[in-house]
C-alpha cells in the first residue's frame, strides 16, 4: 500500500494542535464555572489528531530519502553580519518515534485522567497543563536548532513544575515542584554552557551542521569534549541521573498520571534523546561518550538498590526509572543512538502501564503504602493483570518488549565494555527483584488495609489495557531488525527468526537466568516467607539503614551544600561584605558620631557614613589597579 | 547653535513648566497627567521626526543626534509614559503633590534623555545632576520618615559620587586637554605602551569617572544606597529609579567606554576590560545571594537590579578590549537586554504599586494568594519575574542569550559561566515569590482594585515580554530603522 508522504503544514500540526488545545483551555481557567468536561475532550482530540498525524509522519520518514524530512522554519532572528537562527523541524527516525511515543503516551494518560482526576476542583487547569507540556515536548522533539531545542527544554521544565506542583495545597508538593525545577536547572547551566561555547565556535546552532562539523573534525578536542559533557550535565539533570537524581522520586507529589506520562514515560527520557540527537558529538569525543556510560552504568545499580527498600509504590516506580534511563544512557554509549532509543520507546509503555496500574490500586486503596495493601489480585483482576504484565516486561522476560531492549544493551556492553557489563546483569537482577517485590505485596497473600475495594471504571482500564499490547509486543518492531534498520540501514532477517533466534545466543540465558533469580528471591522472601524481610532488614542493618537514606543524598544537598556551604557559606561572605564588615568598620566611626547624634534619625546611625566609605574604598582600589596593573 | 534638533528635549521641559502652572491654575488636577502625557507624546513625535537620519553633533558636539541617542530618547519616554499612567491612582492619593510629581518626573526624564545624547564631559556631568536633583526631590516627596531617610540617604551618597565624578572628569581633561569623548579618544590614543607611567593621572581620572558612574547604575562596589533607597521611595519612583535613571547611566557609560578606552597598549585594554568584567560577576554575584534572604519585595527588587545591571555591564566590559572607537560600535544585545529589562520592571513595580495600596509596609508575605485575588496582577508579576529570571519564551531570555552568546564571541568565557550560574541561583528567589502569588493562601480576601490606566500599563508590559521573544524580529527591524548596527 502506498501512502503519500506528510506535508508541512500537517508536520507543524503536531505541535500547534496541543498548543491550541492550551491556548483554548486556559482562558477558560477561572470566567466559566460549572462544566470541566469540554476541557479534557479538546485537550483529548488534540493530542489524538497529533497521534494520527505523528504516525503517517513516521511513516513518511520511513519512505523519504536517507530517512529525513526538514521542514523549513521560522526566521526567529536574523541580523546582518550577526547571528541567524531559524526554527525549522528536523524530522528523522529519532523524531519521529519519539513524536509517537510522547502523543500515544499522552493520549492513553489524557483518557485516563479523565476518569482519575474526575472529582478534582481543577480539572481544567489539569488539561491545560497537560496540553502545555504535550506540545512542548513535541516542540522539543521536532527541533532542528538547539536552540529552540533549549527554549522547548525550558519549557518543559515548566510544566513539570507547574504538574508536581498541581495539589499545592499539599506543602510537599510545593517542595517537590521546586526541587524538580531547581535541581534540573543545574543540569541547564550545562546545556546552555554547551549552547554558548558551539555558538562561539561554529556560529550556528542547526543541529545538523552541529553534528557535520563533529563528523569533519570542524569542531574537535577539548572544546567538543566540553561541550558534549555539558549537553550531558543537561541530560543528566533532565532524567535524574546521578547526582542529580534527588528530584524524581520527590516529584511523584504530582498526580498519578502525570509520574507516568512525564516522569515515567517521556520528560525524563528527553535527556536520553539530547544524548541521541547530538550523537555523532558525542561520538567524536570519546570520552565524553565514556562518561555517559559511566555515569548511566552507576545511576542503574545506584538507584535499582533504593527501589529495594522503598515502601511507597510509586517511589519504587520512581527509583525504577531512574534506574532504567541508566540503562539507556549505558546503551547509547556502547551501543549507539538505536541500541537507547529502543530501550526508551520500549520501556515509555511498560512503565506507563505500571505506573497508571499504581495510580488505579490508589484509586481503589485510597494509598500508595504497600504494606496497607495485598490480595488486590481478586478484586482488582484487570489492574492486576496489566501491572503483572508491564512488570515481566520490565524484568526483561522472553518474549516481552523489555527482553528485546535489555537484549540490545547487553549485548552491546558485552562487546564494548565488559566492565560496565556487571552493572548492567546487577541491574537486571535488582531490576527483577523490586519490582516483583511489588507484585507480591500488592497482589499476592491478604489485604491488609480497610477500604472498600473495586476495580476501577471502564474508561480507567481500557487505557491501560491499549497500552498493555505494546508492552508486550513493542520489542517485536526490532525482531526482523526494522527498528535498527530505520537508524542504521543493516541487513534484516526474519521476524520469527529474530523473536526466538534470539534465544539461542548464551547472553540471552544469562539475562534470562539473572532475571529469574530476581523474580524468585522475591517470590521466596513474599510469598513463602522462607526469608523474612524483616530478619534480612535486621541482619543487613547498615545496608538497610544506607538504603532507606537514600544514600544520604539529599541531607548532602539540603544540608551540606545548600545549608552549609551556600548558605553559611558564600552567602554569608556577601553578607560579610553588606554587613559584618560595614557595621564593624562603622562603629568605630560612628562612635563619633553617634553621641552627638543620639537624638537624630535613623540616618545617622553610621550606616551612611560606611556606605560612603565603601564606595570611595571601591573608587580607589579600581583607579589603583588601572594604574598599577 | 543647531538647538532645533534638540527639540523633543525643549518639549518636555515646556511641558514641565506647563505642568507647574496647570496645577497652580488649574483646579481640575487629573489636567496634570494628561498634559505630562500630551506632552510625552508630542516629544515623541518630535523625536520621531529627527530620526532615521544621519548622525549630526548639537552644540559644537555637547550632545550627539544618533541612532543610539534616538533609541534611547524612544526608550526613556516610553518608560516615563507608562509609568506615569501605572502612578495614576498612587498620585491621585496624594493631590497636594500632583504637579510636583509630574514636572519632576518630566525634568528626570529630560535629563536621562540628555545624559544619552550627550558626549562631553560638561554635558555629562550636567545631564547626570539633572536626573539625580529631580530624583533627590521626587524620593523625599512623601515626607514621611522612610522617605526622608532614604533621601537622605540618596542625596549624600549622590554627592560623594557627584565628586568622584566630577573629580574623575577633571583629570581626565587636564590630561587630555579635551572635553568632547573624541578629543579624549585622541588623547587616549596617543598613549604608548613606554609612555603609560606619564599619564597616570588620565588613567587616574578615568577609573573615577568609571567608577562614579558604575553609582549610577548601582554596580558592586557603589550598590549600598540602592537596596536603602528602593525600600524608601514611593514605588513609583522606584519604578523610575530602577528603569530610566539606571539605564541612563547604562546609557552615558556605554559611551565613554565604547568612544574613549581604545588604548594602544593591550595591556591597559585588558586591565579595563577586567576590571569592568569584575564589577559585573561581583554585582550578579552579590546581588543574587543578598537577594536571596530579602523580606521587603522591594529591597528584594532592589538586589535583583544589582544583578540585572551586572548582567548589562557584561557586554560593556567587552568593549575595552575588543575596541573600535565607532558610533556604529553599540550591539543589539545590550539595547535588546534593556527593553526587556525595562519590560519586566515595568510589570512587577505596577502591581507592587497597585497592591500595596491595601498595605502599608510590602513584605513578600504580602503576596501571599495574589493569584485569588487579582489574577490579572498574579500573571503580570509572574511574567514579570520569569523574564528576570531569564526564562524563555519571555524576552528575558531573549536578551540574556543574545548578551551570553556575544560575550561568549569576544573571549570572556568564564563571565558568561558565572553569568549562566547566576541566572540558576536567581531562580531561586524569583521561583519563591511566584509560589507564594500562586500557591499560598491568599492573607487577605478583599479584592484589589485599580484604574483602568495601571492595568493598561500591566497589559502593555505583558504583551511586550511575549511578544518580543517569540517574534524577536520586530525589535531587529526596529533596530535597522532607528539606523543602529549589529
Amino acid at each position: 500500500m502506498h501512502i503519500s508522504s506528510i506535508t508541512p503544514e500537517f508536520i507543524w500540526a503536531i505541535l500547534w494542535l496541543p498548543l491550541a488545545a492550551f491556548a483554548v483551555i486556559a482562558p477558560l481557567i477561572r470566567p466559566f464555572p460549572g462544566k470541566a468536561e469540554p476541557a479534557s475532550f479538546i485537550s483529548i482530540a488534540a493530542v489524538g489528531v497529533s497521534f494520527v498525524l505523528s504516525c503517517w509522519l513516521l511513516i513518511s520518514v520511513w519512505n523519504a530519502d536517507g530517512h529525513q524530512i526538514l521542514v523549513n522554519g521560522l526566521n526567529w532572528l536574523s541580523i546582518t553580519n550577526g547571528p541567524v537562527f531559524n526554527f525549522g523541524l528536523l524530522l528523522d527516525p529519532l523524531s519521529a518515534i519519539m513524536l509517537v511515543v510522547v502523543t500515544s503516551v499522552s493520549l492513553m494518560v489524557q483518557i485516563y485522567s479523565r476518569a482519575y482526576m474526575h472529582s478534582d476542583a481543577s480539572y481544567r487547569r489539569y488539561f491545560a497543563f497537560i496540553s502545555l507540556f504535550t506540545a512542548s515536548m513535541l516542540g522539543l522533539i521536532m527541533s532542528a536548532n538547539l536552540l529552540s531545542t533549549f527554549i522547548f527544554w525550558e519549557l518543559v521544565g515548566l510544566s513539570s513544575y507547574l504538574l508536581i506542583g498541581f495539589w499545592f495545597h499539599r506543602p510537599s508538593a510545593v517542595a517537590a515542584a521546586k526541587k524538580a525545577f531547581l535541581i534540573t536547572r543545574i543540569g541547564d547551566i550545562g546545556f546552555l554552557a554547551a549552547l554558548l561555547l558551539l555558538y562561539s565556535r561554529t556560529n550556528t546552532l542547526d543541529i545538523l551542521t552541529l553534528n557535520s562539523s563533529a563528523v569533519t573534525a570542524v569542531l574537535s578536542g577539548s572544546v567538543l569534549t566540553l561541550a558534549a559533557l555539558g549537553l550531558f550535565l543537561g541530560a543528566v539533570g533532565k532524567s535524574g541521573q546521578f547526582p542529580l537524581h534527588i528530584w524524581l522520586p520527590d516529584a511523584m507529589e504530582g498526580p498519578t498520571p502525570v509520574s507516568a506520562l512525564i516522569h515515567a514515560a517521556t520528560m525524563v527520557a528527553a535527556g536520553v534523546f539530547l544524548v541521541g540527537r547530538m550523537y555523532p558529538l558525542f561520538e567524536a569525543a570519546p570520552h565524553a561518550l565514556t562518561v555517559v556510560g559511566i555515569i548511566g552504568a552507576f545511576t542503574a545499580v545506584f538507584a535499582g538498590t533504593m527501589g529495594l527498600v522503598m515502601k511507597d509504590i510509586k517511589r519504587v516506580l520512581a527509583y525504577s526509572t531512574i534506574s532504567q534511563l541508566g540503562l539507556m544512557f549505558l546503551g547509547l554509549s556502547v551501543g549507539g543512538v538505536w541500541v537507547g532509543i529502543f530501550y526508551l520507546f520500549n520501556h515509555a509503555f511498560f512503565k506507563a502501564l505500571l505506573f497508571l496500574g499504581a495510580g488505579s490500586i490508589n484509586h481503589a486503596t485510597g494509598t500508595f503504602d504497600m504494606r496497607e495493601m495485598g490480595g488486590l489480585r481478586k478484586k482488582l483482576p484487570w489492574t492486576c493483570a496489566c501491572f503483572t504484565l508491564a512488570a515481566l516486561s520490565l524484568a526483561g522476560i522472553w518474549p516481552l518488549a523489555g527482553f528485546f531492549s535489555k537484549e540490545g544493551v547487553l549485548a552491546a556492553v558485552w562487546d564494548k565494555q565488559p566492565v560496565l557489563f556487571a552493572f548492567a546483569i546487577v541491574t537486571t537482577f535488582l531490576t527483577a527483584f523490586y519490582i516483583f517485590r511489588v507484585v507480591f505485596m500488592v497482589f499476592a497473600g491478604k489485604y491488609r488495609g480497610e477500604q472498600h475495594l473495586h476495580e476501577s471504571s471502564k474508561s480507567m482500564l481500557l487505557p491501560m489495557l491499549i497500552l498493555a499490547v505494546p508492552a508486550l509486543a513493542s520489542g517485536w518492531l526490532n525482531a526482523n531488525g526494522g527498528f535498527e534498520g530505520l537508524f542504521e540501514g543493516h541487513a534484516t532477517h526474519g521476524f520469527l527468526e529474530g523473536i526466538v533466534g534470539l534465544l539461542a545466543h548464551p547472553l540471552a540465558w544469562i539475562s534470562l537466568a539473572t532475571a529469574g533469580l530476581g523474580i524468585l528471591l522475591a517470590y521466596v522472601m513474599y510469598i513463602k516467607v522462607w526469608i523474612k524481610p524483616d530478619r534480612l532488614k535486621g541482619g543487613l542493618h547498615p545496608v538497610y539503614a544506607i538504603l532507606t537514606r537514600k544514600y544520604w543524598m539529599d541531607d548532602l544537598y539540603e544540608n551540606l551544600i545548600a545549608r552549609s556551604l551556600l548558605y553559611r557559606g558564600a552567602f554569608q561572605i556577601a553578607q560579610w561584605f553588606d554587613h559584618v564588615v560595614i557595621d564593624g568598620a562603622t562603629n568605630g566611626v560612628a562612635a563619633i558620631t553617634k553621641a552627638a547624634a543620639k537624638h537624630t534619625s535613623r540616618t545617622q546611625n553610621g550606616a551612611l557614613q560606611l556606605y560612603a566609605l565603601v564606595a570611595v574604598m571601591g573608587a580607589l582600589i579600581i583607579a589603583l589597579v588601572v594604574i598599577l596593573v | 547653535m543647531n538647538l532645533d534638533l534638540l527639540r523633543p528635549e525643549i518639549c518636555l521641559a515646556v511641558t514641565a513648566v506647563v505642568v507647574i502652572a496647570v496645577d497652580l491654575l488649574c483646579r481640575h488636577k487629573w489636567l496634570v497627567t494628561v498634559v505630562s502625557i500630551a506632552g510625552l507624546l508630542a516629544s515623541a513625535g518630535l523625536a520621531l521626526s529627527l530620526s532615521g537620519g544621519a548622525s549630526q553633533s548639537i552644540g559644537n558636539g555637547l550632545f550627539a543626534l544618533d541612532a543610539y541617542a534616538i533609541y534611547f530618547k524612544f526608550l526613556f519616554l516610553g518608560i516615563t509614559l507608562l509609568a506615569i499612567l501605572a502612578s495614576v491612582d498612587y498620585v491621585n492619593r496624594l493631590p497636594k503633590l500632583n504637579g510636583e510629581f509630574h514636572a519632576l518626573v518630566l525634568t528626570a526624564a529630560l535629563g536621562a534623555m540628555l545624559t544619552a545624547a550627550a558626549q562631553d564631559i560638561i554635558s555629562i556631568f550636567l545631564s547626570i545632576e539633572l536626573t539625580a536633583i529631580s530624583l533627590y526631590a521626587l524620593v523625599a516627596m512623601l515626607k514621611n520618615s522612610k522617605s526622608s531617610e532614604s533621601a537622605v540617604k540618596y542625596i549624600l551618597l549622590g554627592a560623594v559620587n557627584s565628586a568622584i565624578l566630577l573629580f574623575g572628569l577633571a583629570l581626565v581633561f587636564g590630561f587630555s586637554g579635551a572635553t568632547s569623548l573624541h578629543g579624549i579618544w585622541q588623547a587616549v590614543h596617543s598613549i604608548r605602551p613606554e609612555n603609560i607611567a606619564e599619564n597616570a593621572g588620565f588613567l587616574l581620572g578615568s577609573a573615577l569617572t568609571l567608577s562614579g558612574l558604575a553609582f549610577k547604575i548601582a554596580a558592586v562596589p557603589f550598590h549600598m544606597w540602592a537596596p536603602d533607597v528602593y525600600e524608601g521611595s514611593p514605588t513609583p519612583i522606584t519604578l523610575f529609579l530602577s528603569t530610566v535613571s539606571k539605564l541612563a547611566g547604562f546609557s552615558i557609560l556605554a559611551r565613554f567606554v565604547i568612544m574613549t578606552m581604545s588604548f594602544q597598549s593591550d595591556a591597559l585594554s585588558n586591565t579595563f576590560g577586567i576590571t569592568l568584567a569584575v564589577i559585573s560577576a561581583a554585582s550578579m554575584t552579590a546581588g543574587n545571594l543578598l537577594a536571596i534572604k530579602q523580606h521587603s519585595i522591594k529591597r528584594l527588587l532592589a538586589y535583583s537590579s544589582i544583578a540585572q545591571s551586572g548582567y548589562m555591564l557584561m557586554l560593556i566590559a567587552t568593549a575595552p578590549i575588543n575596541s573600535s572607537p565607532s558610533t556604529d560600535g553599540y550591539g543589539y544585545s545590550l539595547l535588546c537586554y534593556m527593553i526587556a529589562f525595562a519590560l519586566a520592571e515595568l510589570a512587577v513595580f505596577t502591581v507592587i504599586i497597585i497592591a500595596s495600596k491595601h498595605a502599608d509596609h510590602d513584605t513578600t508575605d504580602d503576596y501571599a494568594g495574589l493569584a485569588k485575588r487579582s489574577p490579572l496582577l498574579a500573571c503580570a508579576m509572574t511574567l514579570g519575574l520569569l523574564s528576570l529570571m531569564g526564562m524563555p519564551p519571555l524576552v528575558g531570555f531573549l536578551g540574556k542569550f543574545c548578551v551570553f552568546i556575544e560575550v561568549a564571541q569576544h573571549g570572556l568565557v568564564w563571565l558568561v559561566i558565572i553569568a549562566v550560574v547566576n541566572s540558576v541561583i536567581s531562580a531561586y528567589y524569583y521561583l519563591k515569590i511566584i509560589r507564594t502569588i500562586w500557591m499560598e493562601a491568599p492573607a487577605s480576601t478583599d479584592n484589589i482594585k485599580s484604574s483602568i490606566a495601571p492595568k493598561l500599563v500591566l497589559l502593555v508590559s505583558c504583551f511586550g515580554l511575549l511578544l518580543f521573544c517569540v517574534l524577536p524580529m520586530l525589535l531587529i527591524k526596529y533596530f535597522e530603522w532607528l539606523g543602529l548596527h549589529y
